[in-house]
């Protein structure tokens, strides 16, 4: 197979974005079974570094894409990425955006909203899962995904204090 | 309809297209950690330009849809005010700062993401960002797994297995489990 990469990315991207039921979270676990496991772009450290700086950057989640496109490809691959990702999603967007006041209310459309909620949740919880797997090396690592996962269920602290706790505990070199 | 139970009528404003780049470029810069409480405080609170209930509405459909909400949202919303040169606008306004700071910090990751001190810090933020959506799933799971016997728990966890365990592709798992789950939806009412 002598594909170029910017197809490949393409056509991945694309064909993703159309089964990330839940949003861009839904779909980590696919994009690191490509990345890492199907086309070792990457290994689990950089899959989760690259999660983490698309946390830290302002914006949607989805920019990991971007940043995943930059590793393989360099410019042109973070640009294909980003719009394999967006652009096959939005043209549905803006086309069922000019039908939905004729179906928002039907029953067939409430029942795929309902019944879509439950498969998002499980992928959303395989991505945490695959996301710990990658970046938990040790028990600390493994204790403090656990207590950071209490504390922001339990209060109502910026995500921006976490990541500089994390930061911190991990130049410490417990993690 | 009665006209004396309706909410006061709002003042519709319309806004420009250069109002909706900068506006979804300040809630994308803003939105650190999920964008949806800044894009609802301007459109609703700040700009006006849609109520609360409409605001829901164009939200719950770019949940429907596949892709990314917030990305979705964009187009919804661009498109309702300036057709495909509103929707363009928007989505451009939502993804242009951001592209360019998250390119910058590619460049500098391939650079110097081999550095030590860097490589530590970025493995304690993202040992913590595993921590945040594993919080996400618990708020999103408690609903679902508080509610008399239903079809989401099992539909939830199968997802789970398939593509966290048994490292299945999303696509597979999505044909397998969607349409079943689609179906018990349909069937409760």
């Amino acid at each position: 197979m002598n594909t170029s990469p910017l197809s490949t990315l393409f056509g991945y991207f694309a064909l993703l974005s159309l089964f990330a039921v839940g949003g861009a979270n839904a779909a980590i676990p696919e994009m690191h079974r490509i990345a890492v496991e199907v086309m070792h772009w990457m290994n689990d450290r950089q899959f989760a570094d690259m999660f983490a700086i698309a946390q830290l950057s302002p914006g949607p989640n989805v920019i990991i894409v971007t940043l995943i496109g930059y590793h393989v490809a360099g410019l042109a691959g973070a640009a294909v990425a980003t719009v394999g990702m967006c652009g096959p999603t939005c043209l549905m967007a803006f086309f069922v955006a000019r039908v939905w006041d004729r179906f928002k209310d039907a029953h067939w459309r409430i029942a795929i909203q309902n019944g879509l909620i439950p498969v998002s949740l499980g992928l959303i919880a395989a991505s945490a899962f695959v996301l710990a797997r990658a970046a938990d090396h040790n028990v600390y690592a493994v204790v403090l995904t656990a207590v950071t996962a209490v504390v922001t269920f339990t209060t109502r602290m910026n995500p921006l204090w976490i990541f500089a706790a994390g930061g911190l505990l991990g130049l410490s070199g417990w993690l | 309809m009665p006209e004396s139970s309706a909410p006061p009528p709002t003042i519709a404003k319309r806004p420009s297209l250069t109002e909706l780049l900068v506006s979804f470029a300040v809630v994308a810069l803003s939105g650190f950690g999920g964008a949806l409480p800044w894009a609802r405080r301007m459109i609703v609170e700040q700009k006006c330009w849609m109520t609360t209930q409409e605001f829901n509405e164009t939200f719950a459909l770019s949940q429907f849809l596949p892709g990314p909400n917030l990305v979705n949202f964009s187009v919804v919303f661009g498109s309702r005010f300036g057709g495909v040169a509103g929707a363009a606008v928007a989505f451009a306004g939502l993804m242009g700062p951001p592209l360019v700071i998250v390119t910058v910090l590619a460049v500098l990751y391939a650079n110097y993401g081999d550095l030590e001190v860097l490589s530590r810090i970025l493995a304690g933020i993202a040992t913590t960002a595993a921590g945040l959506l594993i919080a996400v799933v618990a708020k999103m799971a408690a609903p679902l797994f508080t509610k008399r016997w239903n079809s989401g728990p099992l539909i939830a966890i199968l997802a789970f297995l398939g593509v966290a365990i048994m490292h299945w592709p999303l696509p597979w798992v999505f044909a397998g489990l969607a349409p079943v789950s689609i179906g018990f939806a349909w069937f409760k009412r």
